[in-house]
């Protein structure tokens, strides 16, 4: 089963190196690798139906926990049949739909990519692995989006898609691991038993938070929906793909697979509910102001992933057969609308809705496939949608609370979801072909058979659910963990309550369908609100981040050295002082000092007056000079107290530093002050401070006892052992010898960069060479 | 004696830049020398990693004066992993600089002060001495200079005097630093220290010292509010020089930090909690500044920044697995910013820029370099299963068991800005449509370069994206490696022993 997963990596691969090959007309044999997986997963509907789970343990990173633990069950099956099913339709299509593209090698690329990992996503048992498949499907998400990438609004698209999907990647990233902390596992089948601890633990909420957060994202609820309706800039294949019937649902799944998990509370099935009914009647509501016809399909796919959530958030064991059974009607019909989209954009350059109609006389395999999946998705008998419809109905009718409230809820957005389907399926092709469509050519095979065959299939599930009710619809709702031997699935349930809601709902739709027209002014009516959508705010919110990047990154990287250093300067002080006032007690002894004699009382005036001279002078060679009195003294003091090593040294520094500062005086530019008197007291202050608290510092530290050991075994063996005299030198040399080599070659580099600065002059064609 | 093993990839960079200084004015000679002597530094490193693997830490006492009287040099598994890091970034921006620099830097010292700065990286990983770790710091900030310099283009100087007082500022402070903790220890050998700190009384005091360092490694990590130098700098210099600062230069400061407050100072909580606050504002920071740059190696820039947070914040956690958090995210940040630098160059020789507004359509013009390019960036971000995304299950999971949520919440907040900024990078730089801009006259753009030049700059990105991918997909060893380094970091009975067995 890994295999299967890693197949379409390798394909991926491949077409790296042999995409120029199977550019052309071989490009339909691609579809070859999806058919044969889904073959391959067809083979184990049987054992799945007889309630088996198939699992497979692969180990990776085991130190993180994360171990390729694959587990193929009724709901992994379902998605994989739908991943590797429509992928096989939406690899033939592309092969016509995207012909002669000189690109089209990437494009099956990153096909490959998505199929494999949302196959990943679905048999992932790991939490964490599941997650690296979760990630990548944004990644290619975010490529299939960004295709046509020299247009503007495609770039845009992507990066908001792979905003807000990355965003709530990372939610499941951290909700994950603190599953896994609570639970001590990140195996997902061995955290259902531990349900009840999670619901009743304190950081429950948080993590609960956190997943919602990554399926929210994923599966485009509000108010986070508005990425979905913008990666419809993707070729229709892409939209078919993953925007409609896998990649979008995998928050759906996510949801569905962590209920018994996580499920079972209040806080869990509230939130879902609420976000789940907003999401669905806001964007069902959407549809009717679109002209466009991806822009409808896009609002009606948000409003039926509102629908899913809102089916999981009821948590009965009716709302999870609804919910199973949505998810395989909508990836039915809505692959097919979208496959019949594309194929009207292909071959009469337009999607607008109110251009179009008449199409059935040039394309009429289109026409059927518009017409069953538009039946389908309103829910009219005897199409799978049907029973879908009526499923729901059943599961509000019998909640526990507001069923009245919640059942509504659901018609209304039925009806306009009814609507929509309308106006993207029949609409397009009833009436009067118009002018410059007349001619359009016949489609080619390979864009009319896919939606056909998926419109089709619809029907032949509504006819006989028998044939999805034990292979697929029980084993998923076993994964909730409840006893699935009662689930009936049929078309015909009688005359009862139901039925009169379905009714109710598929007339409504028409009447509507036929009252409200979709025009330009209607959508520019909804234009006027867009102040107040969450793309709008979201938006404005990330600009003004951006603008609040900019003003933080400049108030602290200004460009001026100086107020680098200040800021450095400031912060050490703060520290510092922080941490002496805290916790030293001052235990300067005094009376340990040795007495003050003239010589040095003479010095340090010599000094003070020297660095108030330094500080004031208006002249750069007086500031110069007396910079190199300051040296001077120090020297005196070092001789005061007996380092004459020391003092020459000092001495011999101050003297090339005043006599190298005199030399280049003249070339250096006018002496100009550049800093107000306020500038000079604060810098005064800050200097002083940093001053005052080395001195202090000092203080305390020569207060304190003193560990002679290595100073005086070096006294001791200088000559002894390293045959020195002088131990300073045999210190230097010999016992930190390595220091004084570094050191040497420090000088060494110093001289070669002057020399460099020196000689090298760029001549102007090597200036931008690098 | 295995144990000289630790000296030879000290050595042999020694040696190689002074045989380079001998050839100065052959340029071809030169080349050949560095690559191939670097060539022969990684295996020297491997060597000395398979040894420390194999037989636990290696300890040299210089001169043969027995610690804590000389200066000790001490492979532990964490040096010998950086020591191999530095080499293998150093042969890839060797062969690099080959291809890319043009003659005239390259004929005023450029390969020996290049190895001069592998030299003191090495050193400053190796050595078991506080006053030896500052020389070596001068080692590394001197050749960094005049590597910024060299050329001395306008833009160039500027950028290299903030360098070089920020991080000369770093030093005196360091310098200091090692003052006050010698008045108070009366000793300079790091295991020696690690035994007498603790002894110390006045604590206030032992805490300043503290303090200082962490400023003084601050500054050379770049972390809030110290980092300024590096924005400042590391666009104006030739992009091979930059690969190597943006690699390892910031990389030695995060080092230092571990090694000095896992070893010597440890169990403060005053310091973890400003290392804590430091780390998240740092990731904040860097993020932010990232946010608003238009140029390539601007924003890689500020992404190094946000980067060291999360080294910091594994260190500021201090439990066993956020530590190794922080030293997988070292391991796998060596490598990919050094490569990013690389790439930055490619694109400017493809090009013949790296602001945003010039550039475009790479993707369509090298669709198969540009694959290359998208993995360094994909590790980056840290998409899964890449390198840059292990250590982060290690850095959560830290910050829940220490209930760090602040952390938590930067590590995310780092993790989406990369994502958006490295997104909008390739959005700018790859996809869109370039406008048209004028060729630049006597520009060798990518495309008229000899095959063999194109094969010298691109086989090392090749090659540090291989190790990239290889810390990405066999996690498994680096986090065995991590927790390994960690363990040695956390049981400092561990480090003091080895260097001095008497004890």
């Amino acid at each position: 089963m890994l295999l299967a997963i890693l197949i379409g990596f390798f394909a991926a691969l491949s077409q790296l190196l042999f995409g120029k090959f199977m550019k052309g007309k071989l490009s339909i044999l691609l579809s070859l690798v999806p058919l044969a997986l889904f073959i391959f997963f067809v083979q184990y509907i049987p054992a799945i139906a007889a309630g088996e789970i198939v699992t497979v343990k692969h180990t990776w990173v085991s130190s993180f926990g994360v171990d390729l633990d694959l587990k193929l069950d009724g709901l992994a099956l379902l998605f994989s049949l739908m991943i590797t099913g429509i992928g096989t339709l939406v690899f033939i299509y592309t092969s016509a739909y995207l012909k002669n593209h000189p690109m089209l090698d990437r494009f099956y690329g990153y096909l490959f990519i998505f199929m494999a990992a949302m196959l990943g996503l679905v048999l992932s048992d790991n939490f964490l692995a599941m997650f690296i498949f979760w990630e990548l499907t944004s990644i290619s998400s975010f490529f299939l989006i960004g295709f046509n990438n020299t247009n503007p609004d495609s770039r845009k698209s992507a990066l908001t898609a792979l905003s807000i999907t990355g965003i709530g990647g990372l939610l499941f990233l951290a909700g994950g691991l603190l599953l896994g902390e609570v639970t001590g596992t990140y195996q997902i089948s061995q955290m259902i038993s531990q349900n009840e601890l999670l619901v009743n633990h304190s950081l429950y909420v948080l993590i609960v938070a956190l997943i919602f957060g990554a399926a929210f994202t994923k599966s485009a609820q509000f108010p986070f929906h508005f990425w979905l309706p913008g990666a419809m800039k993707a070729p229709t294949p892409v939209s078919t793909y993953l925007h409609s019937a896998t990649m979008v649902k995998a928050g759906i799944y996510l949801l569905f697979r962590l209920s018994p998990v996580l499920g079972n509370s209040d806080f869990w099935n509230n939130t879902l509910l609420i976000v789940g009914g907003i999401t669905m009647l806001y964007a069902a509501f959407h549809t009717l102001f679109r002209t466009d016809l991806k822009g409808i399909l896009a609002y009606s796919t948000i409003a039926a992933l509102g629908i899913l959530t809102f089916l999981i958030g009821l948590g009965t064991k009716e709302s999870f057969i609804a919910a199973a059974v949505f998810i395989l009607v909508h990836a039915l019909y809505k692959a097919t609308l979208f496959l019949m989209t594309g194929a009207i954009d292909l071959y009469t350059g337009t999607r607008d809705v109110t251009k179009l109609s008449g199409l059935h006389k040039v394309m009429l395999p289109i026409a059927i496939a518009g017409g069953l999946a538009a039946i389908s998705n309103a829910g009219i008998p005897p199409s799978i949608g049907f029973i879908g419809k009526d499923l729901i109905y059943e599961s509000t009718l019998h909640f526990k609370h507001n069923a009245i409230l919640l059942t509504t809820l659901a018609i209304l957005t039925n009806i306009l979801i009814g609507y929509a389907g309308y106006v993207a399926g029949v609409k397009p092709f009833l009436g009067r072909t118009p002018t410059g469509l007349e001619k359009v050519t016949f489609p080619h095979p390979a864009i009319w058979i896919p939606p056909v065959i998926l419109g089709v299939l619809g029907f032949v599930f509504g006819l006989f659910p028998s044939l999805v009710e034990a292979s697929l619809i029980k084993p998923i709702v076993a994964t909730t963990g409840v006893d699935t031997s009662d689930i009936h699935i049929k078309l015909w349930h009688g005359f009862n309550t139901v039925l009169g809601l379905s009714a109710i709902t598929i007339i409504s739709g028409i009447a509507l369908y036929f009252i409200w027209k979709p025009n330009a002014t209607k959508r520019y009516f909804i234009q006027r609100f867009d102040k107040l959508s969450p793309k709008f705010i979201i938006e404005t919110l990330a600009d003004w981040f951006e603008s609040f990047s900019d003003l933080w990154t400049r108030i602290f990287q200004n460009g001026y050295l100086r107020n680098y250093i200040t800021v450095i300067v400031v912060f050490l002080i703060s520290l510092v002082a922080f941490t002496l006032l805290n916790n030293t007690t001052y235990q300067i002894d005094y009376s340990s000092f040795s007495k003050l004699t003239i010589y040095e009382v003479v010095s340090l005036c010599i000094l003070i007056l020297a660095i108030g001279f330094a500080v004031f002078t208006k002249s750069r060679l007086a500031a110069v000079a007396a910079t190199g009195v300051m040296g001077y003294s120090i020297c005196l003091f070092f001789v005061f107290y007996s380092a004459p090593d020391l003092a020459m040294t000092q001495f011999a520094i101050d003297t090339l530093t005043v006599i190298l500062f005199v030399l280049v005086l003249y070339k250096l530019p006018r002496y100009l002050n550049l800093s107000d008197y306020k500038t000079r007291i604060k810098d005064g202050v800050i200097a002083i401070a940093f001053g005052g608290l080395i001195s202090i510092l000092a203080l305390e530290v020569l207060a304190q006892p003193q560990n002679n050991e290595i100073s005086a075994y070096y006294a001791e063996n200088a000559y002894v052992l390293a045959h020195g005299k002088n131990v300073v030198n045999v210190i230097l040399v010999d016992f930190r010898g390595i220091d004084t080599m570094v050191e040497i070659s420090v000088l060494a580099i110093a001289a070669i960069g002057v020399f460099g600065l020196l000689k090298l002059r760029l001549k102007s064609e090597e200036r931008k060479q690098q | 004696m295995t144990q000289q093993f630790l000296l030879y990839p000290l050595l042999w960079q020694l040696f190689l830049s002074i045989v380079l200084m001998f050839a100065w004015r052959h340029i071809q000679i030169q080349k050949i020398i560095s690559i191939v002597g670097s060539a022969i530094g990684v295996g020297l490193s491997v060597a000395l990693f398979y040894e420390v693997w194999q037989n636990g830490t290696l300890v040299v006492q210089a001169a043969s004066w027995k610690a804590p009287f000389g200066i000790s040099f001490v492979g532990d598994m964490l040096a010998a992993t950086l020591v191999l890091l530095t080499s293998i970034a150093g042969l890839a921006v060797s062969s690099y600089s080959a291809a890319s620099l043009i003659p005239a830097r390259l004929r005023f010292g450029y390969f020996s002060i290049f190895h001069f700065l592998i030299l003191g990286l090495t050193g400053a990983f190796l050595t078991g001495d506080i006053f030896n770790l500052y020389v070596w710091f001068e080692i590394i900030i001197i050749s960094s200079f005049v590597l910024i310099t060299l050329g001395g283009e306008k833009a160039q100087i500027e950028g290299a005097v903030k360098y070089f007082t920020l991080n000369f500022l770093a030093s005196i402070i360091f310098l200091t630093a090692i003052a006050v903790l010698y008045g108070l220890a009366g000793s300079l050998n790091m295991a020696d220290l690690a035994i007498l700190i603790p002894q110390i009384e006045n604590r206030g005091l032992v805490e300043v010292a503290a303090i200082l360092f962490l400023v003084a490694f601050g500054i050379k990590s770049a972390v809030f509010p110290l980092y300024f130098w590096l924005p400042a700098s590391y666009h104006t210099p030739p992009s091979a020089i930059a690969a190597i600062f943006g690699g390892l230069l910031t990389k030695v400061g995060v080092y230092a930090l571990i090694r000095f407050f896992s070893l010597m100072f440890v169990e403060d909580v005053l310091l973890d909690q400003i290392l804590m606050v430091i780390a998240i504002l740092t990731l904040i920071s860097g993020g932010l500044g990232a946010m608003v740059q238009t140029n390539v190696r601007k924003v890689f820039s500020y992404l190094i920044i946000c980067h060291i947070g999360f080294m910091i914040a594994g260190l500021a956690m201090f439990t066993e697995l956020a530590i190794a958090g922080a030293v997988f995210y070292l391991i796998h940040d060596i490598v990919v910013k050094t490569n990013l630098f690389m790439i930055s160059g490619l694109i400017y020789r493809i090009k013949g820029s790296n602001r945003f507004k010039e550039l475009g359509g790479i993707y369509k013009e090298y669709p198969k370099l540009s694959l290359m390019m998208i993995i360094p960036m994909f590790s980056l971000i840290g998409v899964p299963p890449l390198s840059g995304f292990w250590p982060k299950i290690s850095l959560i999971i830290a910050s829940f068991d220490t209930q760090s949520y602040f952390i938590l919440a930067a590590v995310i907040f780092a993790s989406f800005i990369t994502l958006v900024v490295v997104a909008k990078l390739w959005a700018e730089v790859f996809w869109k449509d370039p406008d048209k801009f004028p060729k630049k006259n006597h520009f060798l753009y990518f495309k008229k370069m000899t095959l063999a030049r194109k094969l010298q700059m691109i086989l090392p990105i090749l090659m540090l994206t291989g190790v990239s991918l290889y810390l990405g997909f066999g996690a498994e060893n680096i986090q065995q490696l991590s927790i390994r380094i960690t363990s040695e970091l956390m049981n400092t009975d561990f480090y003091i022993n080895a260097v001095l067995p008497n004890n």
